[in-house]
């Protein structure tokens, strides 16, 4: 049966058979619910994320002073309010796990490729709806485990987001190594999981079910950045998986892939010819193009709602394409930058540092390309097109000091400091999470049919923005000045004493920042009840998920799909009187299609 | 209770901000109330834009001004240490313009190609020549500063054992380190953890019966002769620790199961650096500090803190647990003469050892 047979036969379906609550908002396999589904987890994860932030911030600024805060949350772990080390690992522990894979991978990547494919290539749904919804319940389900981790009697994972064992793999090493990674390690298997079923899902559904005329050059740069970044999952995810299970392997059943002549707690362990540098590798095998996996999606959503808000052409499509195939390409072979310091060959150190600057061509190219679109358009400013330009403000902040932390000779000293923090915060999560915040405000309209109030979209831009580089700028100083990362308290360093009054600067924009972010879940949740009607195309886009009716209906159109005749960014385009022309009108006498 | 009121009080913010939002709908409300941006939003927010790319300027400067003599850009105890520290500057210098330039770009055409109804945008879609400008140019730039670094990491990794240099083991362990010095013949005698017995107090797990290990010297402190070249061995008895010297530059992780190393020539006494500048003006700051924080104590009835005379510094860098934040070592730099009167008077192994 062909595709396109298919797609009729899905087309039938939701017009004959009325849907009940449970397949159309639980079990759905429509993959604009599913999207919904995977933004609305997110969030909830996302908050409790930023909480724990909030929560360590409080401890670094104000160390082992009681807080009701802490009394509150943390329980037995903060006996008098005065938060305990070992929950302190914890916390920084669970945070980054939930920000890098729960709501940067899944909240972002899961969210924008589920709503966002089938749309704007023109195709029903997902190549495989039930695959899709496996996919989001499998994520659920890890989600799950993962908060529920946070309640085990010896506390949750403790040993950093790296997890490097022997600490993960040595309940008698931390608390947290017990029950609690145990836990950690189930769950991410099953995130992996459902991971791969989404990105193989993504691929195929690419490929196969684009519309007619809709060639890989007329893509839309979101449609390139999400292929792109599913193919890397696929690569990249299946070793984390591995690694994974190794490790259990080695706490479960005594094997010794990871350890070797340990003694602790006054005994000698059995493990023997394992090396720790062995997960390293494998973690960061995954570990650095996940960083890719979160930002790919990002720089996809934002060059889409840049040229739509410029009312210009992306600049340089072609240059934008070659350097996320660039990036990928790269991204996998950098992991070591990870390791300058872990023992590893310093030959090895030298090949990755030149891989790793390499890395900073395609990025330098996409920079520019984005300013160059800005340049003589007619920029709109909603809160999508601010959050956008934030975006590549943050990227090249953040960005630039990596060509530090990718230059081996540097990282001997800034290794594990605040500066790393500083770095890849801005780089990867504040962008990221800048692109995530863009196209929630693009395509809300899209997935609620209703608009985001743009008064509370201006409000929670600009406090956030000034609060992301309130927080993250000083830190490159104290990272600089060789504070290490994950102490739960620097007090015991009188060397440190002077920065002290700057992590209470920082401290104070991050609980500004992560308070203001209720402006935004009050203008999320609110507004899918009350926000005003959205009309078919707000934005006024070229993209095809604009053609179809504002109600959702199962099959996306009423009709048939619409075929397409251009590429995506006709914006301005001279001899037309719109400033935009969508992708299914079909091109005038004598207009030709830019050789793009 | 203090709880109940903060919530309390948020949700009264949040409700001002609704009522505050609703009004500035309603004046609105004779044009089109869409929740798209006006060409008064694209004004607004245009202004911003420049608003904030000052502000970056400013924290940047703010940043320099107060904080910029923390980083750890001058002062280095090492030899190899300026070497770092001029490709540190070098690099500093290219990121700092990048992003004064790029930053202003981006936010003054946001600010100046601010949108207005009928106007339209420039039909710009592609320009090689411009793409091949900023293509060939960070490869330029980056060609250099990975030549430069590579050169770098390579002088600093390479260790000649021609130098003869003091052989040192750094053992770390939950929460703390160990030194080992290898005694007269400076070779470290054959070590491994099956070998720890606490009863007879090898607490590093010493082969007993190697001649190499019997003069070897155990210590808690670390000390090393200034303009001698040193190599570390590390070895790590539990699990990942790093040993970060940021006086001198130099890191390595300890590594369960294997031995790692790392190599640097101190070049400057601790007592030489308690009396550079640098470090006089940062010590009165952090015992002004400490003084304040003093008073603040002894008021609730606490001990007053002492005041902080510097010290070189080995701190462990990579998460090991608990007390990860508590795990360190003072490095002590002196003359030869001096170096060679403490060893004398510490005990080896053969010795230390309880039968």
């Amino acid at each position: 049966m062909s595709a396109h047979e298919d797609n009729h036969a899905h087309d039938d379906h939701g017009h004959h058979h009325k849907e009940t609550f449970i397949t159309k908002y639980i079990f759905s396999q429509d993959h604009k619910m599913i999207a919904k589904q995977y933004l609305i987890t997110g969030t909830l994860m996302g908050i409790i994320g930023v909480i724990m932030s909030m929560m360590f911030r409080i401890q670094i600024a104000w160390p082992e002073e009681p807080n009701v805060l802490f009394e509150a949350l943390l329980g037995k772990w903060a006996p008098d309010g005065v938060m305990d080390a070992d929950i302190y690992l914890a916390l920084v522990t669970i945070h980054g796990t939930i920000m890098v894979f729960f709501v940067l991978t899944a909240g972002l990547s899961g969210t924008f490729s589920n709503l966002l494919i089938p749309l704007q290539i023109g195709a029903r749904d997902m190549a495989s709806g039930f695959l899709n919804m496996i996919s989001y319940w499998l994520f659920f389900l890890s989600s799950i485990i993962m908060v529920s981790s946070l309640f085990v009697e010896a506390g949750p994972a403790a040993a950093g987001w790296t997890i490097y064992p022997p600490l993960s793999a040595l309940p008698m090493a931390q608390g947290g190594s017990g029950m609690g990674m145990t836990l950690w390690l189930v769950s991410m298997a099953i995130f992996i999981a459902s991971s791969l079923l989404g990105s193989l899902n993504y691929i195929v559904t690419v490929i196969n079910l684009r519309t007619k005329g809709m060639s890989m050059t007329r893509l839309p740069l979101t449609i390139w950045a999400f292929f792109v970044t599913a193919i890397i999952g696929v690569v990249s995810f299946p070793v984390l998986l591995s690694a994974a299970l190794l490790l259990i392997m080695d706490r479960s059943f005594g094997t010794s892939f990871f350890l070797s002549d340990i003694f602790i707690q006054g005994e000698v362990l059995h493990y023997q010819g394992g090396s720790p540098v062995l997960f390293e590798h494998l973690f960061w095998f995954l570990g650095h193009p996940e960083v890719y996996i979160v930002i790919l999606p990002a720089m996809g959503i934002v060059s889409e709602i840049m040229a739509s808000n410029s009312r210009k052409p992306i600049f340089g499509y072609r240059a934008m394409i070659a350097s996320i195939l660039a990036i990928a390409f790269l991204s996998t072979i950098v992991w070591g930058h990870h390791m300058f310091v872990s023992g590893m060959n310093p030959f090895l150190g030298s090949v990755f540092t030149f891989t790793t600057l390499l890395i900073a061509i395609p990025s330098a190219v996409k920079a520019f390309n984005w300013i160059t679109t800005l340049w003589k358009g007619n920029l709109q400013m909603n809160p999508a097109m601010l959050f956008s330009i934030g975006f590549v403000s943050t990227f090249i902040t953040g960005g630039l000091t990596g060509i530090i932390l990718g230059d081996s000779a540097l990282d001997i000293n800034v290794h594990d400091t605040y500066f790393v923090i500083a770095h890849f915060h801005l780089v990867m999560g504040i962008s990221a999470l800048y692109g995530m915040f863009a196209g929630i405000y693009h395509w809300y309209p899209k997935m609620f049919g209703r608009m985001l109030n743009k008064n509370l979209g201006y409000i929670h831009f600009w406090i956030t923005a000034v609060c992301a580089y309130g927080v993250f700028f000083p830190m490159h100083f104290i990272g600089m000045a060789g504070l290490p990362r994950r102490y739960y308290t620097n007090t015991n360093f009188p060397l440190f004493d002077d920065l002290a009054n700057v992590n209470v600067v920082i401290t104070i924009f991050a609980l500004i920042g992560g308070i203001v972010q209720i402006v935004y879940l009050y203008n999320f949740f609110g507004s899918i009840f009350f926000g005003k009607k959205a009309t078919q195309n707000p934005w006024r886009s070229n993209t095809l998920e604009w053609t179809t009716p504002v109600e959702h209906i199962h099959g996306n159109w009423p009709g048939d799909i619409p075929h397409v005749y251009r590429w995506s960014y006709d914006y301005s385009k001279p001899g037309h009187d719109e400033d935009f022309i969508p992708q299914n009108i079909p091109l005038k006498a004598g207009e030709e299609e830019l050789q793009h | 209770m203090t709880a109940l009121l903060t919530i309390i009080v948020l949700v009264f913010i949040l409700i001002a901000i609704w009522q505050m939002v609703k009004i500035f709908d309603l004046a609105h409300a004779k044009n089109e109330n869409t929740q798209v941006a006006t060409d008064k939003d694209n004004t607004m927010n245009g202004y911003l834009m420049m608003g904030f790319l000052a502000f970056i300027y400013v924290i940047t400067i703010i940043s320099f001004a107060k904080w910029g003599d923390l980083p750890l850009l001058s002062n280095s105890a090492s030899e190899h240490g300026p070497t770092i520290d001029n490709l540190m500057i070098v690099s500093l210098v290219i990121i700092f313009f990048v992003q004064t330039v790029t930053q202003f770009l981006l936010h003054y055409f946001a600010f100046k190609y601010k949108g207005e109804k009928g106007k339209k945008a420039l039909f710009f879609a592609d320009n090689n020549k411009l793409e091949a400008i900023w293509t060939i140019i960070p490869v330029i730039v980056l060609a250099g500063l990975i030549i430069y670094g590579l050169n770098t990491w390579i002088n600093i990794m390479g260790v000649d054992e021609s130098d003869d240099p003091l052989i040192v083991e750094l053992y770390a362990q939950q929460f703390n380190w160990k030194a080992r010095y290898g005694g007269n013949d400076n070779t470290l005698g054959k070590a491994n953890v099956r070998l720890i017995d606490i009863d007879k107090a090898n607490i590093l797990g010493l082969d007993e019966a190697d001649p190499n290990a019997q003069d070897d010297i155990i210590t808690t402190e670390l000390h090393l002769p200034v303009g001698k070249p040193v190599l570390f061995k590390m070895r790590s008895q539990d699990v990942l620790h790093s040993a970060y010297m940021p006086h001198f530059r130099a890191q390595m992780n300890c590594v369960p199961g294997m031995i790692t190393q790392f190599g640097f020539t101190p070049t400057i006494t601790t007592a030489d650096m308690r009396k550079t500048p640098e470090i006089v003006d940062k010590v009165n700051n952090i015992n002004k500090i400490r003084s304040e924080k003093s008073k603040e104590l002894t008021a609730k009835g606490s001990d007053a803190l002492e005041p902080y005379e510097f010290d070189y510094l080995l701190l462990c860098n990579k998460i090991c647990g608990k007390s990860h934040y508590n795990m360190q070592m003072k490095i002590v730099v002196e003359t030869q003469e001096e170096y060679d009167a403490w060893i004398k008077e510490q005990k080896d192994f053969k010795n230390s050892l309880i039968n």
